[in-house]
């Protein structure tokens, strides 16, 4: 990892030596603002290596542009987003480029005139960056742009997967292939399906990827933008849910007592489950296999930044047949957008963070990056290649839909899910209890 | 009954013993008010009524104007919907998995009533023992105050490890019971509300971690009580069991009563450990959630900051109907008797 910053900073010192480029750019924002300009910038990279990522792409950025100083904070992730951001922008003091995950919240801030309208002013990294910006674009205008992004898919602990019987160089591509599996799975007495039922939102993904795959890019779009459910699909998602979960002998394929098992706290979590052999897959975004990594590591005693065991791979979500949404994938990223009185130089330095140069050392880093110039730039046999794949053999990308739908659904629709999952309810009334939710 | 006579007459001086020489004190007062005095009223009690009113009346006052609004939490004040989160607290639309709030309020009520059965008893018994001159007096008192310094968060991720599926009570039970396949009993996972036996794990756990302060309590309460009372008792040929019921029970009264509303509040309020063990979700889905876990998971996750306020002034109103109550009723015997 320090290699990979050192990288990069080499890399940047090549970009500082051809200034000349950025030159015009930079002397129009400091001249209009008469000396200099200071951008606050938060973001949730508390983390190694992230933090000190961002604080290398701020200085950076002051070295290219002259008279720009830039602030840089971390925050942790759920504090940014429920209680400091919230309360920076009815206070009055926000940050001029701050952490965005999209969907129904961003288009509440949207309705609020806090995120500026970047389409043009970032026209050419907008268009870098393509289908993967979806989740942060209202009606065709672009607030924010996302410097990473991945699907979820199943997570393999392998060693689980062989000694059922089954083989690790051909994964499921079928419903019926899956199954299978994991029936053998069942039988070699191991828990085919790892859940972490106790925070709501994974459980909530196994409806939402039924929905992805019987639903129609245009049933999913009117569903985002317009919170309208009156395709039939949205039923027959949770129908064919249930055909899905019964098809292992005994009930649910998942680990005995996943309602009250946490999704990726420690050993007993389903993380933990999987990388320590109790289970053979779990359902999770591209993150997982870091939260397994460090989890087989502190369980393991070593170091804590040796790289995630071998052993754990990675598969799509197959197909449903009679489905219409084959080509359907669904993923979630992280971005930032831009407040609305922010300066010029805020939309620059997000076009920075989102140029080729950055976004292959990120990629470096082992991330999946979302400008494709810098897919290459993945280290060579790591499980993100094949992730990337997916993503980029899709169709149409789908944000996760509780994020697509807005807090404000997002809870009572995993709180329905949950539920109707747990033996109660049909699958009719978890879609009413999203249209009641939807208002 | 002689008993009772003879008791009640130290007990009245006795309650009244603080309280006995303030009146003469404030006719003192009365006499001669002096500027320097008012100042130094002033001067004391200003800070901390600022303090007081900006951050307990004033989040009262906002709440309740968030409370009539259907806001997000980057706009409070959006769309006035005057009692409309009022009206849907109190007749609420049936959904799948969605919360109640009277289901929130019934736990609560039966949290505060279980908590006094439990814990009460449970409490005076430990604290009658202690309170004899048994060996390692102080270490037993030293150990059952833990689980209480014990932070809320830091219990319920002890027991939320100890009660997962693959936690240590499963790996006791499966080594115990010498099962083939070991025992996955998700023990906080089940539904049913108020009647699962997750509810009352959920009591045990309470139970464990509040049980200290009433023994605490209970044990300064009998260490104020005269021993030439019970000496005298135990003269007049009273039981140990009589000594107890008459003397020790009766005296202890007013510990007891504050003990009580203490833990009364302390179950309103009950939040940390719920939403630690359970998760908002599956409080949902169980039925289990408090008033205080159904505020925030209405106010906070979802979103609703308007609905959210609203239950968190129903909240607010029910608790102070409460200790009014019980203050006029149970407690004035105690503080009320000057006021």
């Amino acid at each position: 990892m320090v290699a990979a910053v050192a990288l990069f900073a080499a890399g940047c010192g090549n970009g500082g030596d051809a200034d000349t480029a950025a030159t015009p750019e930079t002397t129009d924002t400091a001249a209009a603002a008469g000396d200099s300009v200071e951008i606050t910038w938060w973001h949730n990279g508390t983390g190694e290596p992230l933090l000190s990522f961002w604080e290398g792409v701020a200085s950076d950025f002051e070295a290219a542009n002259d008279g720009v100083t830039v602030n840089v904070q971390a925050f942790q992730n759920e504090d940014l987003r429920d209680t400091i951001l919230p309360n920076a922008f009815t206070g009055g003091n926000a940050p001029d480029l701050f952490q965005s995950w999209g969907g129904g919240e961003l288009v509440d801030w949207v309705n609020q005139g806090i995120v500026k309208d970047i389409s043009d002013a970032a026209a050419d990294t907008v268009a870098a960056i393509g289908g993967n910006a979806g989740g942060w674009q209202v009606d065709g205008k672009t607030y924010g742009l996302p410097f990473t992004f991945g699907p979820s898919g199943f997570w393999v602990n392998t060693e689980v997967w062989e000694a059922a019987g089954l083989d690790a160089g051909s994964f499921p591509t079928t419903l019926d292939e899956l199954e299978a599996a994991w029936t053998a799975i069942a039988e070699s007495g191991k828990s085919p399906v790892a859940l972490g039922g106790q925070d709501g939102w994974p459980v909530g993904h196994w409806w939402y990827w039924s929905a992805i795959k019987t639903c129609s890019q245009a049933a999913l779009e009117a569903a985002s933008s317009n919170h309208d459910f009156s395709d039939e699909c949205w039923v027959k998602a949770g129908e064919n849910l249930q055909g899905i979960l019964t098809s292992v002998d005994g009930g649910v394929p998942f680990n005995q007592g996943w309602e009250a098992t946490s999704a990726q706290q420690g050993a007993t979590s389903a993380s933990g489950l999987v990388v320590t052999g109790e289970a053979a897959m779990q359902l999770m975004g591209v993150w997982d296999i870091g939260v397994m990594g460090g989890i087989y590591n502190e369980a393991n005693n070593l170091p804590e930044d040796t790289l995630p065991p071998a052993f754990l791979s990675w598969f799509p979500f197959p197909n449903i047949p009679g489905g219409a949404g084959d080509g359907n994938v669904m993923g979630g990223g992280d971005g930032f957008s831009v407040h609305a009185d922010a300066p010029d130089a805020a939309v620059d330095l997000l076009a920075f963070i989102l140029s080729d140069d950055v976004q292959k050392a990120y990629a470096a880093m082992d991330n999946i990056p979302t400008n494709p110039n810098a897919f290459d730039s993945i280290p060579e046999g790591s499980i993100n290649t094949t992730v990337v794949q997916a993503l980029e053999q899709a169709d149409y990308v789908q944000l996760w839909l509780d994020t697509a739908f807005g807090p404000a659904i997002a809870t009572p629709m995993n709180d329905a899910i949950t539920a109707f999952i747990g033996g109660q309810g049909t699958p009719q009334d978890v879609v009413d209890a999203i249209t009641n939710a939807a208002g | 009954m002689t008993h009772t006579v003879t008791v009640d007459k130290p007990l009245a001086s006795a309650a009244a013993g603080a309280g006995g020489l303030s009146p003469m004190r404030t006719e003192q007062r009365k006499k001669k008010v002096s500027w320097r005095e008012r100042l130094e009223v002033i001067g004391f009690t200003v800070p901390a009524l600022v303090v007081y009113v900006a951050f307990v009346f004033v989040p009262i006052g906002y709440a309740l104007i968030m409370s009539l609004f259907d806001g997000s939490p980057v706009a409070p004040f959006q769309n006035f919907v005057g009692v409309d989160n009022f009206t849907r607290i109190f007749n609420p639309t049936q959904m799948l998995g969605q919360p109640f709030f009277w289901d929130a309020v019934r736990n609560n009520l039966l949290i505060a009533v279980m908590s006094l059965l439990l814990q009460g008893p449970l409490a005076l018994g430990v604290a009658l023992l202690l309170s004899r001159k048994i060996k390692f007096r102080q270490v037993f008192r030293l150990l059952i105050f833990v689980p209480y310094v014990l932070s809320e968060v830091i219990t319920g991720v002890i027991f939320a490890q100890i009660l997962n599926p693959t936690g240590a009570l499963n790996a006791l039970i499966t080594d115990i019971t010498g099962a083939d396949a070991a025992v996955r009993t998700a023990w906080l996972g089940y539904q049913g509300g108020v009647g699962s036996p997750s509810f009352w794990i959920l009591m045990g756990v309470l139970t464990w971690k509040y049980i200290g302060l009433a023994i605490i309590l209970f044990l300064a309460g009998l260490s104020g009580i005269p021993e030439e009372l019970t000496e005298a008792a135990m003269v007049d040929g009273a039981s140990w069991w009589q000594i107890q019921r008459k003397i020790t029970i009766p005296l202890l009264s007013p510990t007891i009563r504050m003990w009580a509303f203490l833990s009364l509040i302390g179950s309103f309020q009950l939040f940390d450990m719920v939403w630690i063990l359970f998760g908002p979700t599956q409080l949902s889905r169980q039925g289990l959630h408090t008033m205080a876990t159904y505020m925030v998971s209405q106010g906070m996750n979802a979103n609703r900051v308007g609905y959210g306020s609203a239950v968190a002034v129903v909240l607010f109103v029910m608790t102070l109907i409460v200790a009014l109550l019980y203050q006029k009723f149970i407690l004035h015997r105690d503080i009320g008797k000057d006021a």
